[in-house]
């Protein structure tokens, strides 16, 4: 096989004798495609037999050439000679197991095709909700048991996760909402500047900070954060078959892993806004002064008589809320994974967005909410 | 086409391997077996330079595997193929573009042919004609191997190192793997380094076995001569009652 006396490059030289052809050389691969590509009839049509006795190399691309050969002329029959048994066994393995020659045409989609996968993704996206809105209510009836029965928390769980979600995201929280409140105060004071009424930017960085941006962009980070790193742990546990093993044992994964989850994320979500409207407050005071020389003094008298306390508490009251949006669709796409390791990465990035995107959505809906309230 | 010599591989103060020496010889299917821990995947890893041992050499095909350039390593590659235990597949890839991606990185060759040999060797390892478009999370265990298989053979390689290909297979799939392997290796003039632990297979297909113990190859031969080494847990191994009822299934065909 590994004779390499005759060639050492990858060729093969063909010789035709009237109705035979000797071919010699190292019939593999690179070789078998620089035939195919030269000219479709390599041996001509009229050949009745192929001595490749001296061929010192064959592969598996160089048997199905001969094979193949052999099969377009049709017209008479074609004979191999001069193979060593190995040779032989190999192309009869070969043409044992070549491909029937049929090619399928590809299927034209018609119109009523593309309806009917439409009407499919239809079908498909209000499954989706209906499992996702009966995991929040099996959520909602093992946090109800829990608080009858508060023993069957899992404690150590529920204070590994808020550290997890919570403490751990401060840093990177409070940095955000601090170079928002910036934001707002460079890009507000020029504005206001124009009026003379540089003193209201306290109240645009109080109201926007505390009402809307605060909680919504703390929630958006945590979203990334937490939300995927959810999905990705109960993904890979449903992968290796984490979960069953727990059902058949008798626990309950919602229990388990999904109340210390939501549970820690509606716990440490208002903390973390909370932080995030102090540090972007902070980041505002702090251009204000230095952009437009509004003293801490006077920013923090005007923020204190002139905001209402209700902003804050819109906030506030949004947190949970987006808590448990970011919480669910994490939890739920992480069960959603399916055996590779492909589809835990299709859910995580899913979890992100369609978190996110709800967040938003609630977002409004709150919006809509209280201005009806009149808050 | 194999040699290891004073192969020493530890992981921390765990020593795995310590002056371990092993050839294969050409043409030839060896088995290799030890119990659980004594590093037979990790020896297969050494051997095709995924691992890098502590000390010692391994040759393949004549060239030093260890310290090696970045394009003799690749021309080594070529003519290696390797079947990890579940197949290893690419999950995001369909079977036939699992046994295509070999040809597709190291040959430059047309489309058209690389299809046909590639649907030449998912047939050639007996996976049916509708599994070629499957994703692996939608095969069974079994056809996982064979998949990985027809990917380890993809650019007909000199060599192929299967690492327990029968295990997790039923009796009768073990068997037919078994017969797969036997059949491909006469066909392709493979030689064939195989980590198992399935004393049929052994029995029915190796041509030398090689007993992995106290951290160094501690006999190779043939299955015959296994059976006459005097040491416990070669003994254990190969007179146990499982090893007796392998015998036994080898003696009753060959009587036949």
């Amino acid at each position: 096989m590994n004779d390499v006396s005759s060639a050492t490059r990858d060729d093969v030289d063909i010789d035709v004798d009237g109705k035979r052809v000797a071919l010699s050389g190292r019939l593999v691969i690179a070789a078998v495609d620089r035939l195919m590509s030269d000219r479709a009839d390599v041996i001509p049509g009229d050949v009745t037999s192929i001595d490749i006795g001296g061929l010192s190399q064959i592969d598996t691309a160089g048997a199905w050439f001969l094979v193949d050969q052999q099969n377009r002329s049709s017209g008479q029959a074609l004979t191999i000679e001069g193979a060593s048994p190995a040779q032989d066994q190999l192309i009869e393995t070969v043409r044992q197991n070549l491909a029937p020659s049929e090619d399928a045409d590809p299927v034209r989609k018609t119109i009523s095709d593309n309806l009917e996968s439409f009407g499919q993704r239809v079908v498909d996206a209000w499954r989706n909700a209906v499992a996702l809105i009966s995991f929040l209510g099996q959520i909602m009836a093992t946090m109800g048991g829990i608080v009858i029965r508060p023993r069957r928390l899992r404690l150590t769980s529920l204070v590994h996760h808020c550290q997890e979600t919570g403490l751990n995201a401060v840093p990177i929280v409070a940095l955000m909402a601090f170079l928002i409140g910036v934001v707002l105060a460079f890009q507000g004071s020029a504005q206001l500047r124009q009026f003379g009424a540089e003193v209201f930017v306290v109240d645009l960085i109080a109201i926007s900070i505390l009402r809307e941006l605060g909680i919504l962009l703390t929630a958006i980070i945590v979203a990334g954060r937490s939300g995927s790193a959810f999905t990705a742990a109960i993904g890979s546990m449903k992968m290796r078959e984490e979960i069953d093993a727990m059902r058949t044992l008798g626990l309950d994964p919602v229990t388990i892993l999904v109340v210390p989850r939501v549970l820690a994320l509606m716990l440490m979500l208002p903390a973390l806004g909370f932080i995030a409207d102090i540090a972007g407050l902070f980041g505002g005071a702090m251009m204000s002064w230095i952009e437009l020389g509004v003293s801490p003094a006077v920013f923090q008298s005007r923020l204190v008589s002139n905001t209402d306390v209700w902003h804050f508490g819109v906030g506030m009251i949004k947190a949970p809320f987006f808590a448990l949006i970011i919480g669910v669709i994490g939890c739920y796409q992480g069960m959603l994974v399916g055996g590779n390791a492909e589809s835990l990465g299709r859910q995580t990035s899913a979890s992100v967005v369609l978190s996110i995107f709800m967040v938003i959505v609630m977002d409004a809906l709150f919006s809509i909410f209280f201005a009806i309230v009149g808050v | 086409m194999v040699r290891v010599r004073g192969l020493v591989t530890r992981f921390g103060t765990h020593t795995v391997h310590e002056g371990l020496d092993l050839d294969v010889k050409r043409g030839e299917i060896i088995g290799v077996v030890g119990g659980s821990g004594t590093g037979k995947s990790v020896l297969l890893r050494a051997i095709v330079g995924l691992l890098r041992p502590d000390e010692g050499q391994i040759e393949v095909f004549g060239q030093n595997v260890i310290d090696t350039s970045q394009e003799d390593y690749r021309r080594l590659r070529r003519r290696w193929g390797v079947m990890f235990q579940d197949g290893a597949l690419f999950s995001s890839l369909t079977v036939r573009q699992n046994v295509e991606a070999p040809m597709r990185e190291q040959l430059d060759i047309s489309d058209t042919l690389r299809e046909t040999l590639a649907a030449i060797k998912v047939r050639m390892v007996g996976l049916p004609e509708n599994a070629m478009d499957n994703y692996p999370s939608e095969l069974s265990g079994g056809m996982r191997k064979r998949a990985g298989f027809a990917r380890a053979i993809a650019l007909d390689p000199e060599i192929v190192f299967l690492d327990e290909p029968t295990a997790g297979l039923d009796p009768i799939g073990a068997a037919a793997f078994d017969n797969l392997i036997k059949q491909l290796q006469a066909a392709l003039g493979l030689t064939v380094f195989l980590v198992t632990h399935d004393l049929d297979s052994l029995h029915a297909i190796c041509d030398r076995v090689a007993v992995l113990a106290e951290r160094k190859v501690l006999a190779v031969g043939t299955m015959d001569e296994m059976l006459d080494v005097d040491h416990p847990w070669v003994r254990e191994y190969f007179h146990g009652p499982r090893a007796r009822a392998a015998t036994a299934t080898v003696q009753s065909q060959g009587t036949h």
